[in-house]
């Protein structure tokens, strides 16, 4: 086996601009395959982390009956219980609890009906990250009667601007038509142009002061200590809360969560179809090799190399191709990933077109370790499949007519 | 003692819808120790008889018998280990290994037949100094002449030990001092070992040295000749 092994080491540097070739098609495949699966990757995550960091979070506990019509007397029940559960949980890295009201935004150039989510704003500052999306005026530290953060999105429609007053019209909780006017503090912007046009953060207090029960809660958002913790601890929660409905954020928005798994599927089809091209350039290779050294190949039978040894001879050379081309295009796949991750690719040319995805401009590449493992095991399997028809051609050659051959 | 015979063998190849009678009913025994060419004009049958005899090609009819043992019963499995270890081939191009060294082309059989490394290092070199290349043993294909080439051919052929050796044409390629250098390794190990030559050829020099001229025409048998 091991001069098998030796005479298709060599036999891949007989024609070293040739093994070039194929490696090199081999590894800006595997690199141009992976760095694109990165940046959709990336994106994706970017997409899932944003919305999950703005408005989203792991977990949410709303009345069952709440999220039809956003009822302002369907409150979470035993509020309490639930702030003293997620204090003691170990699970729980953070969590906030906040009043939703629908509502009829108004300025003197338009109305936009809005979900007014009123917050803890000190607790919220830690909590989410609208603090720091904040991309004009302050976040509820300049103006102190009625502050209101407005979305871009909402500010631009009704034409508001820092300062400027802002009406809501809605239900209380008794029922009666309430009208309020705000004052716009800050305008923020997250990766959802959905969110920022249809979400105004105002303080709780200030929404207290208009309603009956002051410990109304509408909605606990909660951040997990990881992601993948997000399922344990809503099925700890609703055992312990079962008047009230937890969702996880793959609940909320499964859409975001279908992308995702939609997503592994891409990678493998489209990952699949490079690597298909590729092999049909491999086996055209190892086919051209076989057809060169066709004299060689029937003096080889002619003095008793067998078949199993011919087909080895032919498997391995290309096993080596791989072997070389792998490691190469995971390397420059990994450095290159690991280099856009941190630095980012700037695409703040379509920018408008990525926001309204809920995608932000800067998109950071990124690929779990475990698509690397898989994306080899694939690649060697799709070598090993293009060197069966070179391999199997080799075979077929009658020696006699072989070794006259030119 | 017959090493090879063989029993009214006949080889018919198709073009088209012609058939080419390339051997028609051949019949003849080769003794151990012989130094045998083949000669005859071209299409006479030659490579065909070697390629019959060496397990090669299969003929249509009849039987060829290596040690009382009829090698066209084998399939192409047991040709294959058949020839490994009964017969040593030379080819008219040569058709060494590239990638290898002469002394790596040489003990590749040895290592087919699971030979040691030990064994397989002291034969492959007397067998390349036999032929007058010990001191090219690291040297790959491309960097011996085409004697030095034919040379390592015959060690190759010869480090199975096989029961004869058959060469097709060994000479066409190769000057007159090559040809005369070849000629005298291979007449000397068939003197010395009283190994078995079988040549296929149209070269007077190698007519001059054989034993026993064997003339094909139109796939028969025209003279069976004993010269010495």
């Amino acid at each position: 086996m091991g001069t098998i092994l030796k005479i298709a080491w060599r036999n891949v540097w007989r024609n070293k601009l040739r093994s070039l070739v194929v490696i090199t098609s081999m590894v800006l495949g595997l690199w141009s395959g992976l760095f694109t699966i990165a940046m959709s990757n990336g994106i994706n995550e970017q997409r899932v982390k944003s919305a999950i960091d703005s408005y989203l979070h792991h977990i949410q506990i709303h009345n069952p009956s709440f999220e039809y019509n956003l009822d302002i007397n369907k409150s979470i029940k035993d509020p309490l219980k639930i702030v003293k559960e997620l204090e003691n949980n170990n699970l729980v890295k953070g969590y906030s609890s906040r009043i939703i009201i629908s509502a009829m935004a108004s300025s003197a150039h338009g109305a936009e009906g809005v979900k007014i989510i009123g917050i803890d704003s000190k607790n919220e500052s830690q909590f989410s990250d609208i603090s720091k999306n904040i991309i004009k005026g302050s976040y509820f530290t300049k103006i102190k009667s009625k502050p209101a953060l407005i979305g871009k999105k909402l500010a631009e429609n009704l034409k508001l601007d820092i300062k400027k007053k802002l009406s809501f019209t809605f239900v209380d909780d008794k029922g009666d038509l309430q009208r309020i006017k705000f004052k716009v503090e800050g305008v923020f912007k997250t990766s959802s142009s959905i969110h920022d046009s249809g979400n105004v953060y105002v303080k709780k207090e200030d929404l207290n002061q208009l309603l009956i029960n002051n410990s109304i809660v509408h909605e606990v958002a909660i951040l997990s200590n990881n992601i993948d913790n997000s399922d344990i601890l809503k099925a700890e929660l609703q055992n312990l809360f079962p008047k009230n409905k937890v969702e996880t954020w793959r609940d909320i928005s499964p859409e975001l969560g279908s992308v995702q798994e939609l997503m592994i599927w891409f990678f493998f089809i489209f990952m699949s179809i490079i690597l298909v091209a590729l092999s049909f350039g491999i086996a055209n290779i190892m086919l051209m090799a076989v057809l060169e050294r066709k004299r060689e190949l029937g003096m080889l039978m002619s003095v008793g190399l067998n078949k199993t040894k011919i087909f080895l001879m032919i498997l391995f050379e290309t096993i080596f191709i791989s072997f070389i081309s792998l490691p190469a295009g995971i390397t420059l796949s990994y450095l290159m990933i690991s280099y856009y991750g941190k630095v980012g690719i700037d695409l703040s040319i379509v920018s408008e077109g990525l926001e309204a995805f809920g995608m932000k401009s800067i998109v950071y590449t990124d690929l779990p370790l475990d698509y690397y493992i898989k994306i080899t095991i694939l690649t060697l399997f799709v070598t090993l499949i293009s060197s069966l028809f070179p391999a199997r051609r080799a075979l077929k050659l009658d020696p006699a007519e072989a070794v006259r051959s030119l | 003692m017959n090493v090879i015979k063989t029993k009214n063998i006949s080889k018919i190849y198709k073009q088209a819808d012609i058939e080419i009678r390339a051997l028609d009913n051949v019949s003849t025994n080769f003794k151990q120790g012989e130094f045998t060419a083949i000669v005859g004009p071209s299409g006479s049958g030659k490579t065909t008889f070697l390629n019959s005899i060496g397990g090669l090609d299969s003929p249509t009819k009849g039987q060829v018998f290596i040690d009382n043992k009829d090698i066209t019963k084998l399939n192409s499995n047991e040709l294959i280990d058949f020839r490994l270890k009964n017969i040593g081939f030379v080819f008219q191009s040569y058709n060494l290994i590239p990638v290898l060294t002469a002394k790596e082309n040489v003990e590749f059989i040895m290592l087919m037949q699971g030979d040691l490394k030990l064994i397989r290092d002291k034969r492959s070199k007397e067998l390349l100094e036999a032929v007058g290349l010990n001191e090219h043993l690291n040297r790959r294909p491309n960097q011996l002449s085409g004697g030095q080439q034919q040379r390592v051919a015959v060690a190759r052929a010869l480090a199975s030990k096989p029961k004869f050796v058959l060469a097709d044409e060994p000479t066409a390629n190769l000057d007159s001092s090559s040809t005369a250098n070849l000629l005298d390794i291979m007449h000397n190990l068939n003197i010395e070992e009283n190994m078995t030559f079988i040549f296929s050829t149209h070269d007077q020099r190698v007519i001059d040295r054989a034993t026993r001229i064997i003339t094909l025409e139109d796939g028969k048998i025209l003279s069976d000749v004993n010269v010495k």
